[in-house]
């Protein structure tokens, strides 16, 4: 039992620093995943209001940044703007994600035909009214597996963070991997590190899966 | 004029100045040499992923259990964990595991981006062949087509109309993608970009260049997304 493995393995160390990594992993993570959602909404919106001004920077802004990596919003946010690693790292994949789900949002509104507006506010709805219960009920359910799995990502890409020098879990990993010289062992600190993230994004889609079967039971729309 | 140009200070320093710009435009042959690096990788990486995402596609929407295990196994691994876990494992696993054995860092990103975008792309595939219908498949086998006669004939024609909307889109994010084997000195447009500006601290004009090359590479294929979607929606 004492194989270089399970000499790591029983080394507290390696858990006291992945677990150091893992939280600031989760900090940056859930912090631009709350954000990109509150700023993804709004522009989303934007973009489909279709008002002159509001839908054009809309557009201008998803366009634009959904076609640059991660990666460079990261670097940019941590060099240009000179904010300290963590809050680059967060707010490089806040900028990013917000992109992504405002086009989730746009197309889940999309989806909803014309014609139920129409009927709607014929029916005496209001604005507010139409949305809370015409539209918004089936383009959410359609916007739940786009947005947990753009959501999935972000914690996956937050490991992006490495490359400015901020301690998350990835990071972390590779540092303690280079404490160890046998190729059993800095593995091993490989498959740890993917098994936690795998167990994360992992449980979260699943979570995912089962809300939208929840979600879309006894709501199937006219001709599907 | 010259007083002018001086009145204004970011034109003179900070992360924007005029020298900073003089100085990457007379380097700008690094950056180039960094944008055919990513082209490549990115253009082998899509083979290897359509290649890979196809098969393992087929096989999630087989009804052989163990293919279609293989295949859901495969998915979930991948989709669930970073790109930059696997790329190290395979930057830093593989000469563990085979001493001597050097492997290019442009064939880590090819091998990379092509199975983590593999994964992406069998699940689109799966989605397109279950779109079609088990009918369809039936009446295949029973007029006599093998199951993959019947895939490669009725099946996969069928469900490349409604697959190529995401499969344009994850070109994108592969494109995007190979950017990570910068953190292995991948000598990819970021790493390019990244070490350039690094050097003199000229990161601002770098990286707007940088960030105007991966543009230019990713539009006019979201474009192309968006155009299909459109025409997906009005048939």
């Amino acid at each position: 039992m004492n194989t270089p493995v399970m000499l790591m393995l029983s080394d507290p160390v390696l858990y006291i620093g992945l677990g150091r990594g893992l939280l600031l992993t989760l900090q940056i993570s859930v912090m631009s995943i709350a954000l990109s959602f509150v700023f993804g909404t709004i522009i989303g919106s934007m973009r489909y209001s279709g008002l002159p001004v509001l839908s054009q920077i809309a557009t201008t802004y998803i366009e634009f940044i959904r076609n640059l990596p991660t990666l460079l919003l990261i670097l940019v946010s941590y060099f240009v703007l000179g904010l300290p690693a963590m809050w680059a790292a967060t707010i490089g994949l806040t900028i990013y994600t917000s992109a992504i789900i405002a086009e989730i949002i746009r197309g889940g509104l999309n989806s909803v035909p014309e014609g139920q507006w129409e009927a709607a506010r014929s029916q005496g709805f209001s604005f507010l009214q139409s949305m809370r219960y015409i539209v918004l009920p089936p383009s959410v359910v359609k916007m739940i597996p786009a947005i947990v799995s753009q959501f999935v990502t972000a914690i996956k890409d937050s490991s992006f963070a490495m490359a400015i020098g901020a301690y998350e879990l990835m990071f972390k990993g590779t540092i303690l991997a280079a404490k160890y010289w046998k190729p059993s062992q800095i593995i091993t600190i490989y498959v740890v590190i993917s098994m936690v993230y795998f167990v994360i994004n992992f449980t979260i889609s699943m979570i995912a899966r089962r809300l939208q079967t929840k979600l879309s039971i006894g709501r199937g729309s006219i001709g599907s | 004029m010259t007083e002018l140009i001086a009145g204004i200070g970011f034109l003179q320093e900070g992360p924007f100045a005029i020298p900073r710009w003089e100085a990457l435009f007379s380097n700008i042959d690094v950056l180039w040499a960094g944008a055919l690096v990513t082209l490549l990788v990115a253009s082998l990486g899509l083979a290897m992923a359509l290649a890979l995402g196809t098969v393992i596609g087929v096989m999630s929407a087989s009804h052989w259990r163990i293919p279609r295990a293989f295949a859901r196994v495969y998915v979930e691994f991948y989709q669930n964990t970073p790109l930059l876990i696997q790329v190290f494992m395979l930057y830093n696993a593989i000469p563990l595991i085979y001493p001597g054995l050097f492997i290019p860092v442009i064939v880590i990103g090819v091998f990379g981006v092509g199975m983590y975008h593999g994964a992406y792309i069998a699940e689109v595939v799966r989605a397109g062949i279950q779109s079609i219908g088990r009918g369809q498949l039936e009446a295949a086998l029973s007029q006599g087509f093998t199951y993959v006669g019947a895939m490669r004939f009725i099946i996969i024609p069928q469900a490349m109309r409604i697959v190529l909307p995401p499969l344009t889109n994850q070109a994108v994010n592969l494109i995007k993608n190979t950017s990570v084997i910068a953190i292995i000195a991948g000598g990819d447009l970021m790493y390019a970009g990244d070490s350039f500006a690094g050097r003199y601290g000229h990161y601002g004009p770098t990286y707007v260049v940088v960030g105007l090359l991966y543009f230019l590479m990713c539009f006019p294929l979201a474009r192309l997304t968006r155009r299909l979607e459109d025409r997906m929606m009005a048939a």
